[in-house]
């Protein structure tokens, strides 16, 4: 079993803290939520464990598997098996998403032992298959010109090859129409195993529909502020989440608003 | 190898002797010696913020070196090998100033195309030359250059497509540069007649890693009425070159050209590329890259000419800047008074690698005509560290997401590359000069 400890983590942007104290444990075989309203931290969360150069971590810790993995680069994290499945992927023109998979993969792995190209198409035909993506989608520059459904499932295409212990999926429903969000959700589905943790940050409980978390945490203040199972997530979706201000004496759960 | 000739100055007595030592015609004695003396008054050319009042475009070691032939394909050396496949039909290899190895196919020869070194076609086909050499395309006293260019050309190519013709395998030309004493006034013109097509990739490489000599290159190409023509290049000049490197179209009614042009020489070099759109409907696409790298300092001037109604123009050029180097980038899509409904397109961008590097990219749109379309996007700046962040996140290293970024910012020239074994090479070299 693996696991990613986060300990008192606080993130600044710009100088403005926005994480003031962040304690998660997430553990393979364990899929957690974090919910919560828009400006409460969530993504930053999800930018700062990744290493966005934008994000600054100025006290706390975040561990894998005892590993410091804030003094990693970037790559170093991936490597070390985390994934985020980006709210806004970048685009790279003239860098097919087949040829930018394949060195994704083959980072992986020694020099010398790359991926044997038929496998690797084998493998991405059928993952493709699975997340309903059109073949020539792999011949087409890496996210140029895709929709926001496309660049979605783009991204789960990437977590399904690249396979890692972790992944944090930064509003992967967000713009996704049912039908979208139900392919999204095989996908996530599929990478369930004893070998896999995840970690799903969303505004609405309508994805947990289809993808039933362990664990659902709520985010406020840049705090998770309340944890529990999934009936939290129900609940939150019948009532939304202004008993848990009334419950802690939240009066604006925003953080680092101006 | 020998050496003919020693003196760096040519007289108009060198230029008729050796305008006669290849049998040229009168016409173009004459021209060559009329060059000659105009070249002594004329300016030199003033590409749009570079400074080459202290370049030499004049002085050199030799005027003509003679090399040994190749006798078959199988007799070239390894670097050009792997750029000419075994099976290419259709082929003329240049060694330095000699020509030195030409193929046509028989079923080509019989329709009527000609595929023959510069020199040849002078004599042997003397008229078509004359209709098109530094006519319509370049004119041979634009500047200094162009006249000395046209005193004292010393190789090139000359390819002819008839009318109707239409050439499916690509035609490969080879300037082989392994003589550091050599200069190449070197001289490609392709004349497609109407209604053909004809797809031309060239490379000038050098197997030295020096030169000592000039590279005054000019390209024309003419379209004629529905013609169509596609123009790869791929240059790997070695430093040392003075490069002023010219190539021309003219495109006709309904004709198009199309430029791929991977501009990888060490030189530092003056390059315009050109295209004329003098036809209704004519269409006129370019797409350049350059990757400079040392103390290079270089120039490239890109422009679409606009007479023919409803013609279209496309610039793209895409530049890579390291180290020490310097490029100006000017795409400038002109359309005169009269191209109604034309519309002329560019983009500029230029991708820094050093804080030392300098790039300048300046789109210019100059328009005497109301009833037009035209727009450009101009852009320098780094790699974007969120698309290295992107790149990273996945395993990627720092290194390879630089790499898979630059060599994506230079794919619009190397994936439209016609032939497997230029394309290979254009990719190696970019690889080669960014690392």
């Amino acid at each position: 079993m693996s696991s990613l400890v986060i300990k008192d983590l606080h993130v600044e942007i710009e100088g403005k803290e926005i994480l003031k104290g962040v304690n998660l444990t997430i553990n393979t075989d364990e899929i957690h939520a974090i919910m919560g309203p828009n400006g409460t931290g969530k993504s930053t969360l999800a930018s700062a464990i990744m290493g966005h150069p934008k994000y600054e971590v100025t006290s706390g810790t975040v561990t894998l598997d005892g590993e410091d993995v804030l003094e990693m680069e970037v790559d170093e994290r991936a490597q070390a098996g985390l994934f985020l499945a980006m709210q806004y992927p970048s685009e790279i023109t003239g860098v097919t998403n087949a040829d930018f998979l394949r060195s994704a993969i083959n980072s992986r792995r020694e020099e010398g032992d790359e991926i044997p190209l038929m496998k690797f198409i084998r493998d991405l035909d059928k993952k493709m298959d699975l997340l309903e993506m059109d073949q020539e989608m792999a011949q087409r520059y890496l996210n140029e010109g895709f929709s926001g459904g496309e660049k979605k499932r783009n991204e789960i295409l990437q977590l399904m090859m690249i396979q890692p212990k972790f992944a944090i999926l930064d509003e992967i429903d967000s713009g996704l129409d049912i039908d979208a969000l139900k392919v999204v959700s095989k996908g996530i589905n599929e990478m369930r195993s004893e070998n896999f943790g995840c970690l799903i940050i969303t505004h609405y409980q309508r994805l947990l529909n289809y993808i039933t978390p362990d664990h659902v945490h709520v985010m406020m203040q840049g705090r998770v502020v309340k944890s529990g199972g999934p009936e939290l997530a129900q609940k939150l979706e019948s009532e939304g989440y202004d008993w848990i201000k009334e419950e802690l004496g939240i009066e604006d759960e925003t953080v680092g608003q101006a | 190898m020998v050496t003919v000739e020693t003196n760096s100055k040519m007289t108009e007595q060198d230029v008729r002797s050796f305008s006669a030592s290849n049998n040229e015609p009168d016409w173009f004695t004459e021209l060559r010696v009329n060059a000659l003396a105009a070249a002594e008054e004329l300016p030199l050319p003033k590409p749009d913020k570079t400074k080459i009042a202290n370049w030499n475009f004049t002085d050199f070691p030799v005027h003509n070196t003679e090399s040994e032939p190749f006798a078959s394909l199988e007799d070239l050396p390894a670097e050009v090998k792997a750029l000419v496949g075994t099976e290419q039909k259709n082929v003329y290899i240049q060694r330095n100033n000699t020509p030195a190895f030409t193929k046509l196919s028989e079923e080509l020869s019989g329709k009527g195309v000609i595929l023959t070194d510069i020199f040849t076609a002078v004599r042997e086909h003397s008229e078509l030359v004359e209709k098109y050499f530094m006519s319509e395309g370049v004119k041979r006293d634009e500047h200094k250059l162009t006249a000395l260019h046209a005193a004292l050309l010393n190789g090139g190519v000359f390819l002819y497509v008839p009318k109707n013709v239409v050439i499916e395998d690509p035609v490969q030309v080879v300037f082989l540069h392994d003589n550091e004493e050599a200069s190449l006034f070197n001289h490609v013109l392709l004349a497609a007649d109407r209604n053909s097509q004809v797809t031309y990739v060239e490379n000038y490489i050098s197997t030295v890693p020096h030169a000592k000599g000039l590279a005054n290159i000019i390209t024309e190409v003419i379209a004629e009425d529905n013609a169509k023509v596609t123009y790869g290049a791929v240059d790997v000049l070695a430093e040392g070159f003075t490069s002023y490197v010219n190539r021309r179209g003219l495109a006709r009614r309904d004709a198009s050209i199309e430029w791929a042009l991977g501009l990888m020489s060490d030189s530092d070099t003056i390059s315009e590329n050109t295209t004329l759109l003098v036809g209704d409907n004519s269409v006129g696409d370019t797409k350049s890259v350059v990757v400079g790298r040392g103390n290079q300092k270089q120039n490239f001037t890109t422009q679409v000419i606009h007479w023919g109604k409803n013609s279209d123009g496309q610039i793209l050029k895409h530049g890579v800047m390291k180290d020490s180097s310097s490029s100006i980038f000017n795409g400038i899509g002109k359309i005169e008074h009269g191209a109604t409904k034309a519309n002329a397109e560019q983009e500029s961008r230029v991708l820094m690698l050093s804080e030392r590097a300098r790039g300048d990219a300046n789109p210019i749109l100059l328009i005497d005509e109301d009833d037009v379309t035209a727009g450009h996007a101009a852009s320098v700046g780094r790699v974007d560290p969120l698309q290295l962040y992107y790149l990273m996140s996945r395993g990627i290293s720092r290194q390879e997401a630089e790499r898979l970024v630059i060599h994506g910012f230079l794919a619009p020239v190397v994936n439209v590359m016609p032939i497997e074994g230029v394309k290979k090479q254009l990719t190696e070299v970019i690889e080669r000069k960014v690392r």
